[in-house]
């Protein structure tokens, strides 16, 4: 067993509002800039729809990901490693900037230096490529909330699969959103197509990372991951990717989308999982079976021998706390309703999902019965076939079985709720319908509809326990020995300061002035008194 | 022979080549952010979809071509027991069709990037120098090629025997005075291309990625060996850290 620990998000997809501030604020913080106008680290994609770049999902097309030969061993779909090589002065399957959109701004200095006219000046669009007028014909979300999906929905990859059976008119269309980011994957594909090796998973994390100083621009990443997340920067000829914002990882907060989702959907925790067995769970023949192979690589943090394990494998006692508490676990392997994005490219995708209860809520409301009982919600899951078989077709390489489990546990959690909020008797019945008690319910409808941040986001901080406990000298002046040109001086003062660490609010850097195990918010302090370990006591210091 | 005659092949080749060592050194140490090929493929495909690997291709032979012409002494193919007559054909036939290669890949890649607007804006004036000075430098050597069938110049006595004196360090420029116009031309720019390569995009060629045929395919990095992506620098070792054991 090879314990390694991974950094992991779910995304709730009944929340979602697709209102796209995760986009706009993952943009303004990581690729706003000349060059990357079409790299979107997050996107939020209409579903059914083409998804952006349009059509990335159609693996016959753009070859991402793996695939087994026909001995059944892993290999890239894209071709092996001499066919990489080969390719590398054109790549045959990337997408163009049109298959993204064609960046543009708007000339507004018109609105000013116009002169006295008639008409109101506009501000006409301008290619940001060649300076010249364009007219805008797609963007990252322009087919957002089934716009002009009478026209293009049918590309659809996933609907091509279910087999074109979904009108796209209004009374009998369906639709929900869909988030993305960088899967983080267990078995990356674009670390693996990288020719260069500039592309590498964290050993502490697992956070997929481009080396901007080894990157050569040969593109082969783009084709390898087929989540089309590594973005090709045009002005600088470097791949750029989500970073997992991992400067705000290591210091214990969410990634930016994360923290500012309107809709509080997302969830952020550690997993631990045997990486010697990565390998052959990706390789499971059978593409239903991906699923199940992916979440028996995950290792269970309270089992003892996991502990012992991670202790060996050097991972810091408070990650295996994290672990523990980790709400990614809870709805991964406890209550089983988050799954893989396209298990079916076989690169273990570490992004979940727990697929929307919605549409057939909707489906049920709309007929007039009452949508939260539990045998209606049930019926309608086994009728409304299309859209369960497209949800399979996201998530679980189109095995329907898992998410009819998870819809019916997401049903069954309404109407259990439902009884309790109305003041009724609670109905245990329900509860076992799906294969669990009623305090598993509530357990699981705290954690998703209440869902408190700080059980939404544990993330263990400071990645070196090692460094962290050592904070003191690491941050003094390394001539300040005895003897040495800056002995003494603002040793004091300087130490201090810098112990109380760059942000108190989040009460990370416990220096050594500060009383073991307490935790400052000062959002939360009302500014009266002072709290016990809101100053260090200094009697510790040095 | 005159001062002109041993600036032009002496002098100049050693400053050329210096440039481009320490060029490389310098570039590489600190500008390995701009170290790329800087493709411009997400613009335009059709025409880059075959023009590039023709151009690329044809220049990789054309390069195997000039090891064998300009590195191998004739004695050594002599040895061997490859007539005159013979190497002259391989060298002319397979020149020729790997030189038609890299000027029609070229020439397609010219016309994308001048008449593709988005690539033209993506073009530095560096890129248009360096473009030019390529044309030119693959233009001559393919008139050398040509002549080579019909006139009786043999350049594996002269520029050959040149180009292997500087690296012995016992330069012979009476036979570049000798050479004719049409080798005295190829090789004086070929020589400045040198200087100019560390300048320009052409420094992807030196990370060729054959190492990709080697490695393992998923890679881990531990953080800690990396901050940021530069390793630290010696002298600036941190003072503190145990590193985690592995």
């Amino acid at each position: 067993m090879k314990i390694m620990a991974q950094m992991a998000m779910v995304m709730n997809l009944d929340k979602c509002i697709g209102c796209h501030t995760c986009s706009v604020t993952c943009k303004q913080v990581w690729t706003n800039k000349s060059g990357s106008e079409h790299a979107w680290f997050n996107n939020v994609e209409t579903r059914p729809g083409q998804g952006y770049p349009r059509t990335y999902e159609d693996q016959e097309r753009w070859k991402g990901g793996w695939t087994l030969n026909k001995r059944g061993k892993l290999k890239l779909k894209a071709g092996g490693r001499l066919k990489n090589l080969a390719t590398i002065f054109s790549n045959p399957n990337l997408p163009g900037l049109k298959d993204y959109y064609e960046p543009w701004t708007y000339d507004y200095e018109n609105l000013t230096t116009a002169p006295a006219q008639k008409h109101m000046p506009v501000a006409r669009p301008k290619s940001l490529l060649t300076g010249e007028d364009t007219k805008i014909t797609w963007s990252s979300n322009w087919d957002d909330d089934l716009a002009g999906s009478v026209e293009h929905g049918h590309n659809d990859p996933i609907l091509k699969q279910v087999g074109d059976k979904i009108k796209f008119e209004y009374e009998q269309a369906f639709m929900f959103y869909l988030p993305r980011i960088c899967e983080h994957c267990l078995n990356p594909s674009c670390v693996a197509s990288c020719p260069t090796g500039a592309i590498y998973k964290r050993e502490e994390d697992g956070i997929v990372l481009v080396d901007q100083d080894r990157c050569r621009g040969w593109r082969q990443c783009v084709t390898g991951c087929p989540y089309k997340k590594m973005y090709f920067n045009h002005k600088t000829g470097k791949v750029e990717k989500c970073t997992f914002c991992y400067p705000r990882i290591e210091i214990g907060q969410p990634t930016i989308c994360s923290e500012t989702c309107v809709g509080r959907l997302r969830y952020l925790g550690l997993m631990f999982y045997d990486q010697d067995r990565v390998l052959e769970a990706a390789s499971t023949p059978d593409e239903h079976g991906l699923y199940e192979a992916q979440r028996n690589v995950f290792l269970d943090p309270k089992d003892p021998e996991v502990i012992r394990q991670a202790r060996l494998a050097d991972i810091p006692e408070d990650w295996i706390e994290a672990a523990q508490r980790s709400p990614i676990w809870a709805l991964v392997n406890e209550y089983k309703v988050a799954l893989p994005l396209h298990p079916e490219y076989r690169t273990m995708p570490m992004v979940w999902y727990i697929p929307p209860l919605s549409p057939v809520v909707d489906a049920v409301g709309e007929t007039g019965e009452d949508a939260e009982q539990k045998d209606n919600l049930f019926n309608a899951i086994d009728r409304l076939r299309i859209p369960i078989e497209y949800l399979a077709g996201l998530f679980t390489a189109g095995d329907t079985a898992p998410v009819d489990t998870v819809l019916r546990k997401l049903a069954a959690m309404r109407s259990y709720m439902r009884d309790i909020n109305m003041g009724w008797e609670e109905n245990e019945s329900i509860a076992e319908s799906v294969g669990m008690t009623g305090q598993e319910i509530k357990d699981m409808y705290r954690l998703l509809a209440i869902a408190k941040y700080e059980e939404r986001y544990v993330i263990p901080p400071a990645h070196y326990e090692d460094a962290h406990k050592l904070e003191n000298i690491a941050t003094e002046c390394s001539l300040n020995v005895d003897g040495g040109p800056g002995m003494g001086g603002m040793d004091e003062t300087f130490g201090t300061n810098l112990n109380q660490g760059a942000d108190p609010g989040i009460g990370i850097f416990a220096g050594p002035g500060r009383p073991e195990g307490v935790r400052i918010n000062l959002l939360n302090w009302n500014g009266k008194g002072t709290p016990d370990g809101l100053f260090p006591n200094g009697d510790d210091q040095p | 022979m005159n001062v002109f005659d041993i600036f032009l092949w002496l002098i100049f080749p050693y400053i050329c080549l210096t440039i481009f060592v320490l060029g490389h050194i310098w570039r590489y140490r600190y500008d390995k952010f701009g170290w790329t090929s800087r493709s411009s493929q997400m613009y335009e495909d059709s025409i880059l979809r075959w023009a590039n690997p023709m151009f690329h291709f044809g220049i990789l032979a054309v390069f195997l071509g000039h090891v064998m012409g300009l590195g191998i002494p004739k004695s050594w193919t002599d040895a061997l027991g490859v007539s005159e007559a013979m190497y002259h054909f391989m060298a002319i036939s397979v020149g020729a069709i790997a030189g038609v290669f890299t000027i029609v890949g070229l020439i397609g890649l010219l016309y994308r990037r001048r008449f593709t607007k988005a690539v033209l804006g993506a073009t530095t004036k560096m890129d248009k120098f360096m473009y030019l000075m390529l044309l030119i430098v693959i233009l001559t050597g393919l008139v050398n090629t040509g002549s080579g069938a019909i006139g009786d110049y043999n350049y594996r006595e002269g520029v050959s025997v040149w180009f292997r004196s500087i690296f012995y360090f016992n330069p012979q420029p009476e036979l570049m005075v000798s050479a004719p116009l049409s080798f005295q031309l190829h090789g004086f720019l070929a020589i400045t291309l040198f200087a100019v390569w560390p300048f320009t995009r052409l420094v992807h060629a030196f990370t060729a990625p054959v190492n990709y045929l080697f490695r393992p395919y998923v890679l881990y990095r531990s953080r800690d060996d990396h901050e940021g992506s530069r390793s630290r620098r010696r002298g600036w070792d941190k003072v503190d850290t145990i590193p985690r054991r592995r």
